[in-house]
């Protein structure tokens, strides 16, 4: 009742911005020998262009499968998703969405230059383009100077930082990010955290953002999709009232604590259930 | 530095148990000699007598040493080198056979590995045959190969390299399905992600990750590879390679001429084994994996 108030307001906010990926009643079911797993259940969303959207809950609530059915890597086995107005598999192959995993995975073959021009190589822009390309977003990402090194050269944040240049450097409007930062620690993170909020605003992207952490959650999003396991499903919405433009300290704002509170009893709730 | 007195000590014991193994081998056919002589040997003339037989049951390093030394080095420095008796003739004929079947084996074990991996159906039903074929000594099948390509017209280095193949191609099979297949999900979702065909996922991540396999094979597949042409000699009657000089040698007895082929053989082994993990070091430090 109350979920379904707060995205009756959620939706009049937004009403006449353009919906970018709107999910409907959407189920994920793996079967396995131990009988089905409900990874989601009946789950809709929409998520509006230049939003920043965090999903966070505790493991086996879906949110990664959520994401990865954004990114045509599942396929729901009832409901319906959208991206960009079309199905993900055609949004996959019009190349919509950049996506960022937990691990970095970078080519150990290719410099850090040669690793971000592959997606370019693979989806055939030309070489100058490919160039002009890969020294932006290097530059972006605040690499410039390491386009030559290799991978094993970099620290776990850099190589991070390279990954989400890759992703950022064809022209797709979403980011599509699962815990892009987990493995990192606490002050990588934090900066890290920072520079993507300046880079969401000079690049007016669409993010989908999984995380595990309440903090990086609050202090990233516009909204926050809390979800809970068995069967996976969405919680809580919560929009943020914090402003876009976002300095490291407005984390010891009432408002911030206040948000990450709620979000904390949306989490609580989901285990409560079981 | 550290590494050299291990293997001194090695190549210590090897060699005492060896002169040690031709005392006791060759014993008896000095006895018999002295016998019927009416002599009596001393230990150190039995000694010195079993390590300087003509034909021994096992000959002695040395023996060995000096017939190797006189069918390559010596005839190198008389200038002829490369005559029908030397050692290094013999081996050349090997070697070209060896390395035509491995770069023959290496192609197809390659092809079959990508069918395999990229082709369902060959994925279920290659791969017993790939092994079926391996169960096959190679011995009874090569006779039979050099026949039936000399029937359609087929002689000289080819129908030894083909056996070469048949030994080699195995490994690289094993290595290269194992290979193309270790790239994680997550690198493979990711050029999902951008959409890659799947000839982009083969040359941009397959390929290039299954590389340290594929040296692992190679080496394998090259000692196979010469194991291949020496068997691929034997039973021809050929005239040419180390085959045939450990097929003349057990003709005529000879068997210091036949260890020293066997030794040949062995450092020509070792020789291309070491090559291919030159060519791996080198390659793969450059890729950044190794």
């Amino acid at each position: 009742m109350v979920n379904q108030l707060q995205e009756t307001s959620g939706n009049l906010l937004e009403a006449g911005r353009q919906t970018i990926i709107s999910a409907q009643n959407l189920s994920l079911t793996f079967q396995t020998n131990d009988g089905p797993i409900h990874a989601l259940k009946d789950v809709s969303l929409d998520v509006h262009k230049g939003e920043f959207v965090s999903f966070i809950g505790p493991s086996g609530c879906g949110k990664t499968t959520f994401l990865r059915v954004m990114a045509d890597l599942e396929t729901q086995t009832a409901g319906t998703i959208t991206v960009n107005g079309v199905s993900p598999a055609e949004a996959r192959r019009a190349r919509a969405y950049g996506y960022v995993f937990q691990a970095a995975g970078l080519y150990p073959w290719r410099t850090i230059g040669g690793n971000i021009r592959l997606p370019l190589e693979i989806m055939g822009y030309t070489k100058a383009d490919q160039d002009v390309r890969v020294a932006k977003v290097l530059k972006l990402v605040e690499l410039g100077e390491f386009e030559k090194k290799f991978p094993w050269q970099l620290s776990g944040g850099m190589q991070q930082r390279a990954s989400i240049a890759r992703a950022l450097a064809f022209d797709a409007d979403i980011l599509l990010m699962d815990e892009p930062f987990g493995a990192l620690d606490e002050i990588v993170r934090d900066h890290l955290n920072e520079q993507l909020l300046h880079l969401w605003a000079s690049t007016q992207k669409t993010i989908c953002f999984v995380t595990h952490s309440i903090p990086e959650a609050v202090y990233l999003s516009t909204k926050i999709v809390v979800m809970s396991p068995r069967p996976g499903r969405i919680a809580d919405v919560i929009d943020s009232p914090l402003p876009r433009t976002r300095p490291l300290d407005i984390r010891d704002t009432p408002e911030f604590i206040e948000i990450a509170h709620r979000v904390r009893d949306g989490l609580r709730a989901g285990h409560d259930d079981d | 530095m550290r590494n050299v007195l291990p293997i001194l000590t090695v190549v210590a014991a090897i060699f005492v148990l060896w002169y040690g193994a031709t005392v006791a081998l060759n014993a008896p056919w000095a006895k018999d000699k002295a016998a019927r002589a009416g002599v009596e040997l001393t230990f150190s003339e039995l000694v010195t007598d079993t390590w300087s037989q003509k034909k021994p049951k096992l000959p002695a390093p040395h023996q060995v040493g000096a017939e190797i030394w006189k069918t390559t080095g010596a005839m190198v420095l008389s200038g002829r080198g490369f005559s029908k008796r030397s050692l290094i003739y013999h081996s050349w004929v090997t070697f070209s056979a060896t390395a035509l079947g491995f770069v023959l084996g290496t192609i197809l074990g390659s092809l079959l590995a990508i069918g395999i991996v990229y082709n369902r159906t060959m994925d279920m039903s290659v791969m017993p045959w790939v092994i079926a074929s391996q169960t096959i000594p190679i011995i009874a099948i090569a006779p039979m190969i050099i026949v039936v390509l000399n029937a359609v017209g087929i002689s000289g280095l080819l129908p030894k390299a083909m056996i070469s193949m048949y030994l080699s191609f195995f490994p690289v099979v094993v290595g290269m399905v194992k290979g193309l297949r270790s790239p994680s999900a997550m690198q493979l979702d990711q050029v999902r992600t951008w959409n890659a065909g799947p000839a982009q996922t083969f040359w941009c991540l397959r390929l290039p990750s299954s590389m340290p396999y594929l040296f692992t094979s190679l080496k394998i597949g090259i000692a196979a590879s010469l194991v291949g042409a020496i068997v691929g000699e034997l039973p021809t009657g050929a005239v040419a390679g180390l085959g045939a000089r450990l097929l003349a040698g057990s003709y005529y007895g000879q068997t210091i001429q036949i260890w020293s082929a066997l030794l040949t053989a062995a450092a020509l082994a070792a020789l291309m084994v070491g090559l291919i993990g030159v060519v791996q070091r080198h390659t793969l430090r450059r890729m950044g994996i190794a």
